[in-house]
Parts: C-alpha cells; structure tokens; sequence
C-alpha cells in the first residue's frame, strides 16, 4: 500500500485538510459544550439546521445564509422553550431540533425535483467539497480560535461557575452568546464535512478523551483541538485505503482512541490503587 | 452596620452597600420585605435564619446579582465584591486546577490566557497566604474540605475585595477547619474588608462573629450575639422554641425541648 498514492490527487489533498480543520474545530468548541453538560444540544442542532438547509435549497437561497438563520432562530427557539422550568433545556432541543429535522424530511418528500444530494448532509461528504466550502470552514475556524483564545478566561470561568462569574465581572449572557454563535456556526461549516449524524460525535468524543488524560482545562483544551485533527487526517487516509465513508472513519478513529485511552486509564488506576493498598 | 436612615443621597467613603426598603420578590412569593442595611467596610456580620429565609438572596442583592422589585441598592464607587459560593454548589469533578481557579478571577483585562508573571506571582502568595501553596497545580477534587475551602476564598480575594461575601462557608467542613476559617476571616476584617457571610450554624460560626443578623424574610434582630440571640428573637426567626445557654462566656443555643438536659450536662461539668 502506498500512504502517499492519494495525494497526488487534489480533492483528497483538500478533504485531508478540511477534514483535520474540521476535526480541530469540533474538538475545540466541543470542550465548552461537553463541560457545560450540553453535549445533547451538538446533536440537536445539526439536525437542526438540516431543516434550514433543505429549506434554503427549496427557497434557491444560499445554503450558508439559510442554515444560519435557521441555526439562530432554533437556538433561540430552544432558549425560549427551556426556560420553563417545567420543560427544561434536553426536552426544549428534543422538540425543537426534531420538529426542525423533519420539516427538512416533509420538504425532501413533498419535492421530488431534487437534485441535490441530500445524502451529503446527512453522512457527509469530504471529497466532494467545494471552494466555498473550504473558505468558510477556515473563516470560521480561525474566528472562533480568535474567539476562545481572546474571551478565553471568561469562557473558563462562565463554563466552570456561571453564577459566580456573574458577581466577579464576567459578561456571562455575553459569552454564552459567543459560544452559541460558534456552536452554530462550526456545526453548518462541518455538516457538509461529517455529516448531520456525525458532527455531534466529532464535539464531544475528542473532549471526553481528553478529559481521561488530564484535569487541567487548558491542557483539555489543546488536547481536544489536537485529538480532533488527528482524528480528521488519520480517519479521511483510512478512509481513502479502506474505500469507506470518510466521516463515519474519522468518527471510528476517534472512538478507537476512545476505546484505547480508556482502558489504559482504568488499568492505570487500578495499579496505582493496588500499590498504594 | 446600621440602619440606613439618615436620608442622605451621598455614601460615607466606608459604607460599601446601602439598602434601602429592598423587597425582592420571586413571582409572586417575597423572598425578602423592606430590608435595610448599611455594610461598612468595618463590618463582619453573620446572617442566620432558617432554609428559605433569604440568606443566598440577600447576599445576592448586595452582589447586585438580584435587582430589588421594589426600594433601592446602592454600592459605593468602585466597589469590588469578593464571593465564596457555598462548597455544596461546585463542580468537583471540572476539570481544573487550584492555579486555574485562583487566576480566573484575576482582575487584569488581560486578553490572552495565559496568566502574567505577575499574575502567576499574585496567585501563588494568596495560596502561601492561606497555607495552601504547594497545591497550586493538583486538581480541586485531590484536596481535603478545609483546602478546597481555601482555594475558593483565594479566589474570592484575587481581586482584592473590599466587601467579602461567603455563602454557607462553614457547611461540610469539621471543626478544625471552621476555626482556621475564622481566625482567616477576622485577620481579613482587621485589614479593613468588610465581610457577611450566611450560616446554619449557630453554635460553630454565629455565636463566634461580632455581628449577626437574624433573618426571616425581614429583618427580626441585629446586633452582638449576645443581645439577639435570646428565645424570643429566636422564636420569631425559626418559628420553634430555641433556647440559649451561657457557659464560661460562650452562647450555645439548644433546641428548647433538649435545652433542661444540656443545661444539667453544662453545669455538671462546670463542677467537675
């Protein structure tokens, strides 16, 4: 086998980086979304926004302008719902991001012209990326990497102790703002790349192996952005030898290091409870 | 601390916070009536009363994170509050250090993440400060009640308050740690920060502060220990009969049913 063989070509050379870029974002703003307990929400809105995207195609308007709105609107939606206490914030994302997620399904069904793909967002689709594409995933990579590292004590601090924040200074509608903008907005640029199915794992399995490796937030942070582009480029060269769907690879990747780190965690934790009993 | 009353719109330089007729109210339920209060930057007051009374709310009017729905807040100029959340509320299993804790509540606008050398130094004498120094980089889970205790009031102090606020600090910590809190407490009170805290615990925290208020929803007594903790004043505050007992100078309030039992066991050993 010849690793090298499939850069000769340039659409894999363009997935290999979309697919590390993307990898590294979800893994970056996955941190904040795992630790807030919010891991649910990852999933719901990119079924979300597969309504919006469907839409925009129904409405012939630009898919990033369609999904983005659409991504708003559920977002605030799902504020609105879930501060009744009596719903609560995971029914408000169940109702709200299905209900989204099916009108994308009733659109698909009732207009049978279409040409578009829509498996592509379902499952992704990394080779067959655009230009565009390619620009505003790297336009919103380095915007929320401008984000996190400027409003970086702030997003810690809101994350860790929201109530407490608040007395100290913090701004913490502000930044939950912040990080709902770029919650939604790594979600449209990754789903054309993973997959609607396959984005919420790229947030949060990254995180969760970071953890197990470390209890320092800002060691977690630059452990998740790293496991998630490691993950990108190992799973699209896998995926390209293997001839297997290139975001369910890069997802496996990351649950096999999942996997691995796991039980060299526990293991490790057994050995030192046995030398120190 | 004393009632503001005087009817003047400008702040004495050591009043920190003045309420005035403050009523809070959560939907329809008031959560606190007419509350008026002066903290100077002298003051170490205990606020007691029982679960729902308006500890946590009136400790959040004076942070400015509750608005009154009806009378005034007013905080002096530049006022830096310092705040101690109760233990029970943190998350121990975040993953984040004694270090990170401290420096999040660093004051600079600094804008990248990395704490300054100065920064680094400021945190790391607050830690030797509160003997707790060489925790600097174990995780907050790793440290014992007393040191996670710590950690939060080095938080709490990073910033240089003048007014320090600590919400049940004296739950779930023994009583070694209880003593060492206070005599930290009373050293920062010394250096002119004003201090109030909540509590539960009338014999352990409340009986040992200079100030204590007595709260259910409205103010019911303020003043030394020894001048509001009688029956009446406890009565109306718990809605149960409490009694206090005097022994070698020390309050202990007994509930009223125990307290001829107690009374017998304190005398005895006065004897012995």
């Amino acid at each position: 086998m010849d690793l090298l063989e499939p850069f000769q070509f340039s659409f894999f050379t363009n997935g290999l980086i979309v697919a590390t870029l993307a990898g590294a974002l979800c893994g970056l703003v996955g941190v904040f979304v795992v630790l807030r307990g919010m891991s649910y929400i990852g999933h719901g809105l990119s079924h979300a926004i597969f309504g919006g995207a469907v839409a925009s195609y129904v409405l012939s308007i630009n898919f990033y302008l369609g999904a983005g709105v659409w991504g708003l609107v559920s977002t605030l939606l799902i504020g609105g719902v879930s501060r009744r206490r009596s719903i609560g914030a995971d029914a408000a994302i169940g109702v709200i991001t299905t209900a989204s997620f099916a009108v994308g399904l009733v659109l698909i069904s009732r207009y049978d012209s279409f040409t578009r793909n829509f498996e592509a967002a379902l499952f992704g689709n990394v080779l067959g990326v655009t230009a565009t594409d390619i620009y505003v995933l790297t336009l919103v990579a380095v915007a929320t990497c401008a984000a996190i590292f400027f409003r970086y004590r702030a997003l810690l601090f809101t994350t860790f102790d929201s109530d407490v924040a608040d007395v100290f200074g913090v701004s913490t509608a502000r930044t939950d703002a912040l990080l709902s903008l770029a919650l939604a907005a790594t979600v449209i640029s990754t789903m054309q790349i993973l997959g609607v199915t396959l984005v919420a794992a790229a947030l949060v399995i990254p995180t969760v192996i970071a953890r197990m490796l470390s209890n320092s937030f800002g060691h977690i942070v630059l452990l998740s952005a790293a496991i998630g582009a490691a993950s990108g480029f190992v799973g699209m060269n896998l995926s390209y030898h293997l001839d297997v769907s290139s975001g369910a690879t890069i997802v496996l990747v990351c649950a096999g290091v999942f996997a691995l780190v796991f039980l060299a965690t526990t293991r490790g934790r057994r050995t030192m409870s046995a030398r120190t009993s | 601390m004393t009632p503001s009353t005087r009817g003047r719109s400008e702040a004495r330089p050591d009043e920190l916070v003045t309420l005035e007729r403050a009523t809070c109210t959560y939907g329809t339920q008031p959560a606190l009536v007419d509350i008026n209060l002066v903290v100077h930057s002298h003051d170490y007051i205990g606020v007691v009363g029982p679960s729902g009374s308006g500890k946590t709310t009136l400790l959040r009017l004076l942070t400015g994170g509750v608005a009154p729905s009806s009378g005034s807040v007013r905080r002096a100029k530049d006022l830096t509050i310092g705040y101690v959340p109760q233990l029970e509320t943190v998350d121990w299993h975040f993953p984040v250090t004694v270090n990170e804790v401290v420096l999040m509540a660093s004051p600079t606008r600094r804008m990248v993440p990395w704490a300054s050398r100065r920064e680094r130094a400021a945190a790391a004498e607050l830690l030797e400060r509160l003997g707790i120094g060489d925790l600097g980089a174990r995780h907050i889970l790793e440290l014992s009640g007393g040191q996670q205790q710590r950690v939060f009031v080095a938080r709490a102090l990073m910033r240089r308050p003048r007014l320090l606020l600590l919400d049940e600090p004296a739950s779930g910590v023994d009583a070694p740690t209880r003593h060492e809190l206070l005599h930290l407490l009373h050293d920062l009170n010394l250096s002119g920060m004003g201090i109030v805290l909540t509590t539960h615990d009338l014999n352990g925290l409340a009986t040992h502060l200079p100030q204590l208020i007595c709260l259910n929803r409205e103010v019911i007594a303020r003043g030394a220990p020894i001048d509001v903790l009688r029956r009446d004043v406890l009565e109306r505050t718990y809605g149960a009969p409490l009694d206090v007992l005097e022994h070698a100078g020390m309050l202990l309030v007994v509930d009223a049913h125990g307290a001829t039992a107690t009374q017998r066991r304190v005398e005895t050993a006065s004897r012995n």
